[in-house]
């Protein structure tokens, strides 16, 4: 089992997801620059935080045209398991992999704070071993997190349980102050159709030590374990 | 008309701001006439901002050694041994000027720069504090037009810190916001940057072996900030200053993580020989330093520059401001190993000259010798002054606090002081800086005195904090200077850490006034004492004079900032109550007029206050005029700033370090702005939920009781169990301590003297200190006010 963590220039959480895979949870990870054009060898990839090509232009709109994205779609249509995280999501709108995108913060600011997620399905390989409805506590840190789809787009979203997580309040209810930057519907996180990539604002490699004040991520990423180990037993 | 055309004057030389005496040595030093490519090196390198002309001989005052310290002042960044074969570099810088111009760029560009100058001695930030100062942003406060340009410029200030050290991604952690009249047309953005790096993997900025080729990389040079150092850090403003917007430099922090990280890289190829960032006065300084330090001589040729935009003159080049360029000396025949680096990066790296071996530093444009000065005498020979000092008259008839009928309308005037934009939670600035990326940050801004963040790899942990009060500077600048390094070392030690190295940021008016000067002088030597006294070697820092705008200056503001170190980063302690029932203890250093107590069986331990402890009323009614209290609820600030016991802080610093050590501790939170009740409420704020009850005794009148700013004391919780431990340990280490309650839940309340004299409903309180700032600037927008 292997993960990838894609460098962009400009990704500034690289390290961070390298470090919650490799240090804490203690998984084979290695760094992918965004100029590979091969993603073989790999069982998973992260596309880390940061502001990939100084988000010139929009939130991810450049980093969708690098190298790696061309591979990394690929191994996505082959059904490998893609993490976009805040960046990383707003890569993978961009390319098309997630549908919808993600505007400024209706407030107009870079927010960092804890925020509260619901778990609204356990269907993917990502959220396989949370609890249907539990609430993590992770912290978000963006501008432009303020995810928005047309009308037709939600409604398939919900039809196909694609909403992966949604902003509520620590005990789950979701109300307007508990929404950190006007997401529509409150969504935090989706995943496409296939539920092999998965997007979400949260950092949840920032939220997998108690000492740094949560470890509510790590369900995310053992989750992700998991089904990796899964999916090779059974093609083993 | 070409800058070979321009003839060199004395009076173009005044215009540069040099001094007829400066521009006779000039021209000793060349022995001839400079042209107008070398007067403008000279003026940008003999201003106040890069000379150090007029700090220079006080600033030999401070202490700056130490077994800890591999590298004082004089390099980019100061460095200390935090072991492990670990380093800490680290330095504090100001960006006022830029700031008040154009708030956005100029903060951003704050940080920018000093976060070069930690990456290029091979570290890599790990954290940024700001330490900001604004004129008042309250209704009411001064005329209308004045709060709502305040509020915008710390709107600009902020964003600009937000834009730049987001996308940078290093965590802001921490700081100070305070807010004074003064610096309402001048206010202070100083930034603190910290960075890691192996010892083996530091860097100088030193050239060494002639021939070795001089290599500029990162972003291109173009017309911006062109004198930034030597007319907007270097003069004071006039209604004219708003012009020089052009001068600000514009910043790209994405340009600048990625050459982080290609230096970083390149670093480690081994083939680079020193290195320099291009701040103030851009390719002049990197390459006259660099040519300096080492005792040798750079040549290099402008055509070869990477530039925004065709036809800059040398002068220009010179001058530049640009952000995000470096200089680099590489080894001979290992120049593509690096070049390769900056390629892979995608940034520009092209040689531009090289190392020689006659100490000159020659500039050429198209192989025609533009420039040509000797390096030494131009980076290390400029003019140092002993300007002239005068202490300013001492006010007549000052109106100083009265102190009220005892327990009137006590928990409102609580209220409005929780309200106030000096005490007010600073959440709505800090939410706006991505403060954990790295996720090394164990307490963030809000959740202790210090902010802490470990150092991966090693079981230990980082602390810093900066601090400064202005107002009491202008009262005493040698007492409020000892008082700034007292709290941000008492701060580190809140946390648990112990207080290892210091860095500086000195913020004053124009050093050509003796009053100024004064100040100047009383604060480093204020500075000093409490240095030495405490044992924090200053590592470094930055002046900045000229903090005035129409002939008015800032209050003197020096801010401390400290680095403290902890063993054992599990151990970091938090402001925040942790559970009922534990009980709040006041740590006090000032054992004056307490009687030892020791009972029997060894089991008892500790200071009491005797009954009979003698009260000065006059002192007490000078030190509380300047308070926060006394200017929010009297409108006076006046008087004299608490006076300050050195070895008082030592004691309680100690104690504190150890408590946290012996993981005796709940929580800890020193006393500062709003005094004994703003401390015991604001550890019920951090914790969401929790409350305090509280029964103090005391001579004083309620409000000084309250409210009363006097240092050495710390608020803690400890267990109940822990409790005779504590006292235990606390006289070993001569510190009182008072047990003045217990942490509950519900209602706020303080009795003082048997009498209830502060009572609410905790989320209420909690409300108006959390929303207090973010309604203050939401009303702007919505006011627009002008």
């Amino acid at each position: 089992m292997k993960f990838g963590v894609v460098v962009f220039p400009g990704s500034n959480c690289d390290h961070d997801a390298y470090y919650a895979l490799g240090h804490v949870l203690h998984q084979p990870v290695e760094f992918l620059w965004h100029q590979s054009e091969d993603v073989s060898g790999f069982d998973a990839i992260v596309l880390p935080g940061g502001f990939s090509y100084g988000d010139y232009l929009r939130t991810g709109a450049i980093a969708r045209f690098s190298p790696v994205m061309r591979a990394v779609e690929k191994f996505a249509h082959a059904g490998g398991l893609v993490l976009g995280i805040c960046n990383g999501f707003q890569i993978l709108c961009e390319a098309g992999l997630l549908p919808g995108v993600l505007q400024r913060n209706a407030g107009m600011r870079f927010v960092c704070r804890q925020v509260h997620i619901r778990v609204e399905t356990t269907d993917t390989p990502f959220t396989a071993a949370a609890k249907p409805g539990q609430v993590l506590q992770i912290p978000i840190a963006h501008g432009d997190g303020n995810y928005f789809c047309d009308e037709a787009t939600l409604a398939e979203l919900e039809r196909h349980h694609q909403i992966v997580f949604r902003y509520t309040t620590p005990d789950g209810r979701e109300d307007a102050a508990a929404n950190p930057n006007g997401s529509l519907a409150n969504i935090a996180g989706i995943c496409n159709k296939e539920r092999n990539v998965v997007g979400l604002m949260p950092h949840p490699e920032r939220a997998v030590e108690a000492a740094l004040g949560s470890d509510d991520g790590l369900v995310i990423f053992r989750s992700l374990i998991e089904s990796l180990t899964r999916r090779a037993s059974v093609s083993a | 008309m070409l800058d070979t055309e321009i003839k060199v004057t004395p009076e173009l030389a005044a215009e540069h701001g040099l001094t007829a005496e400066e521009y006779a040595r000039i021209r000793k030093i060349l022995g001839r006439d400079p042209n107008f490519t070398e007067l403008g090196i000279f003026s940008v390198m003999w201003s106040e901002h890069c000379s150090y002309k007029s700090s220079k001989v006080h600033l030999r005052r401070l202490p700056t050694r130490g077994p800890q310290v591999l590298q004082g002042p004089g390099e980019n960044a100061g460095v200390v041994d935090i072991g492990d074969g670990l380093t800490a570099a680290f330095k504090m810088e100001s960006h006022n000027h830029p700031s008040y111009v154009e708030p956005f760029q100029g903060a951003a560009t704050g940080v920018g720069g000093i976060l070069r100058d930690i990456f290029t001695m091979g570290a890599r930030p790990i954290a940024v504090l700001d330490s900001l100062r604004f004129g008042p942003i309250a209704s009411g406060t001064t005329d209308k037009e004045t709060v709502a340009r305040n509020r915008r410029i710390l709107d600009g200030v902020v964003r600009g810190i937000a834009h730049y050290g987001n996308c940078f991604g290093v965590p802001t952690v921490g700081g100070e916001v305070h807010f004074e009249p003064g610096y309402s047309a001048n206010p202070l953005v100083n930034v603190l940057a910290l960075g890691i790096a192996k010892k083996e993997d530091l860097f100088f900025a030193k050239a060494r072996g002639a021939g070795n080729p001089v290599i500029y990389v990162g972003a291109k040079t173009g017309r911006d900030g062109i004198h930034g150092a030597s007319l907007l850090a270097s003069a004071e403003f006039t209604e004219e200053s708003q012009q020089k917007r052009p001068n600000v430099q514009v910043g790209d922090p994405f340009m600048e993580k990625l050459l982080l990280e290609a230096c970083l890289e390149a670093m480690q190829t081994g083939a680079v020989v020193a290195i320099q960032d291009m701040g103030a006065a851009g390719l002049t300084s990197s390459s006259c330093e660099m040519a300096s330090r080492g005792g040798l001589g750079i040549e290099i040729e402008l055509a070869r520059v990477p530039q925004r935009e065709p036809g800059m003159t040398p002068y220009e080049m010179m001058l530049s401001e640009s952000q995000e360029r470096m200089l680099l000396v590489a080894e001979r025949g290992r120049e593509q190993e690096v070049l390769s680096v900056f390629a892979k990066w995608g940034l520009d790296a092209v040689e531009i000259g090289r190392v020689t071996e006659d100490g000159l530093v020659r500039v050429l444009h198209h192989g025609k010798i533009a420039a040509e000065i000797p390096a030494h005498p131009l980076a290390e020979e400029g003019p140092v002054y002993q300007r002239p000092l005068a202490a300013p008259a001492p006010i007549a008839n000052e109106r100083l606090v009265e102190f009220g009928a005892a327990g009137a309308g006590l928990t409102e005037n609580f209220r409005k002081l929780l309200a106030a934009p000096a005490i007010a939670s600073k959440h709505w600035i800090w939410e706006q800086y991505d403060y954990m990326v790295r996720t090394n940050t164990l307490e963030g801004p809000g959740a202790g005195d210090a902010a802490v963040v470990r150092v991966k790899g090693t079981k230990r942990a980082l602390a810093l904090a900066s601090d400064g009060n202005g107002r009491w500077c202008r009262l005493d600048p040698f007492v409020g200077a000892q008082l700034a390094v007292a709290e941000a070392a008492r701060n580190v030690a809140c946390s648990g850490a112990k207080p290892w190295a210091a860095t500086n940021c000195l913020n004053f008016g124009s050093p050509e006034k003796p009053e100024v000067m004064w100040q100047f002088s009383r604060a480093i030597d204020g500075i000093a004492e409490a240095c030495t006294a405490l044992e924090i070697p200053i590592t470094g820092g930055n002046v900045s004079f000229y903090n005035e705008t129409l002939g008015r200056s800032i209050d003197p503001t020096p801010v401390l900032g400290v680095l403290g170190i902890m063993e054992d980063a599990s151990r970091a302690v938090g402001m925040a109550y942790r559970a009922e029932g534990d009980v709040i203890l006041v740590l006090d250093g000032d054992t004056k007029g307490w009687a030892v107590l020791v009972h029997g069986g060894g089991k008892e331990f500790g200071f009491a206050l005797p009954a009979d402890r003698a009260i000065d009323g006059a002192t007490i009614a000078r030190e509380f005029s300047s308070s926060e209290y006394a200017r929010t609820i009297h409108g006076i600030v006046a008087g004299a700033p608490p006076a300050v016991d050195l070895a008082a802080e030592k004691r309680l610093i100690a104690l504190l370090i150890a408590l946290a050590g012996e993981e005796k501790l709940q929580s800890a939170h020193d006393v500062s702005d709003g005094g004994l009740a703003v401390t015991l409420a604001e550890s019920c704020f951090a914790s969401g939920g929790l409350s305090a009850h509280i029964s103090l005794s005391s001579k004083e009148p309620d409000e000084a009781a309250l409210f009363g700013e006097r240092g050495a004391r710390a608020v803690v919780s400890v267990t109940p169990e822990n409790l005779g431990a504590v006292r235990q340990i606390a006289a070993q280490y001569e510190v009182a301590v008072q047990e003045v309650g217990r942490v509950a839940r519900g209602e706020f309340r303080i009795e003082l003297n048997g009498r209830i004299v502060i009572s609410s409903d905790t989320p209420s309180l909690a409300d108006t200190w959390n929303g207090a700032l973010e309604k203050l600037l939401n009303s702007n927008r919505l006011g627009k006010a002008e």
